[in-house]
């Protein structure tokens, strides 16, 4: 394949952006989920 | 007639349905799961399909394969500004409560998708024109967008009032959305290094239809991861906000006792 290092690293930032917003968006939705049950009782009603 | 209760999404309608966070918040999360699989289905797909499937270019070689991850990219950098945009029209004109914090969302993850744009044409234009840089007018008015997409994120943020904040960045998100068509266009009305559009909405497309398949799944599958990780984001951020507010009272009946 030519010019390797530069589809590598494209591709590399992709899925580094991709992952990382993903990952942060998760979590906060958890972290967030996790202290509104803890504080509001009405929030563990599904 | 109070101004206020004048501009107000109209009673019954979509808008005001959505204006009610628990509302939201219920079905955004039955929405979620059926935005992020796709979205990951289908980019993982894509992108196998151009890395190791699709043909190469008889003149860029392998390099071509860029393609798959930047176009998509640009594709939502533009599009993420857009849905910045029409979120800062609800906000000034209907005072929606979640098109402000969706549109503080939808900032950061503009413009990482700018910045990946950039990163991946730059990565692109190395080895195809021998710089990894020129002050062309697309790089440019991309270049512009991310500033722009800064600026919303800085100016968002730059208020005690936070409402102040939500509406200096609403202001400049419509200011801005001046740089979409500039964008869109900037190949046609000046010479420029980067090539024209090969998929227009008018006219069939000038790719082969071997590259063409790989490159429309990889971005289905970014405009759908895209959409998931804003409203994953639109909802921690409604629920941090009721977070405040029962904090805030909480504080207050406190001092009052």
């Amino acid at each position: 394949m030519t010019h390797l290092p530069f589809i590598v690293a494209s591709y590399g930032l992709t899925v580094l952006v991709g992952v990382a917003f993903s990952l942060d968006a998760w979590m906060r939705m958890r972290r967030a989920r996790r202290r509104l049950a803890a504080i509001d009782p009405r929030a563990r009603r599904p | 007639m109070d101004a206020s209760a004048a501009l107000s999404p109209p009673a019954g309608s979509p808008l005001q349905r959505f204006a009610n966070p628990g509302q939201f918040l219920r079905l955004s999360g039955r929405v979620l799961p059926f935005l992020a699989v796709p979205g990951l289905g289908f980019t993982l797909v894509g992108l196998v399909w151009g890395l190791f499937f699709a043909p190469a270019d008889w003149q860029q070689g392998d390099a071509v394969r860029i393609m798959y991850v930047h176009v998509p990219a640009a594709w939502l950098a533009s599009f993420g500004y857009l849905s910045l945009a029409v979120c800062s029209v609800l906000s000034l004109v209907w005072r929606h409560p979640l098109a402000d914090l969706a549109a503080a969302e939808i900032g950061p993850v503009g413009a990482a998708f700018t910045a990946l744009c950039l990163a991946t044409g730059s990565l692109w234009g190395k080895p195809m024109w021998g710089a990894w840089w020129v002050w062309d007018a697309r790089l440019t008015s991309v270049l512009v967008l991310f500033f722009l997409y800064l600026g919303h994120i800085a100016l968002v943020r730059a208020f005690d009032d936070p409402q102040r904040g939500y509406r200096a960045g609403a202001i400049l998100a419509l200011i801005g959305v001046v740089n979409l068509p500039i964008i869109k266009f900037s190949v046609d009305w000046w010479n420029t290094l980067h090539q024209p559009a090969s998929i227009t909405l008018t006219g069939a497309p000038t790719m082969y239809v071997g590259m063409l398949w790989p490159l429309l799944l990889s971005a289905l599958g970014f405009s759908f991861g895209f959409a998931a990780i804003v409203i994953a984001r639109t909802r921690a951020a409604v629920m941090e906000h009721r977070i405040r507010g029962l904090l805030m009272a909480r504080a207050q009946e406190a001092d009052a006792r």
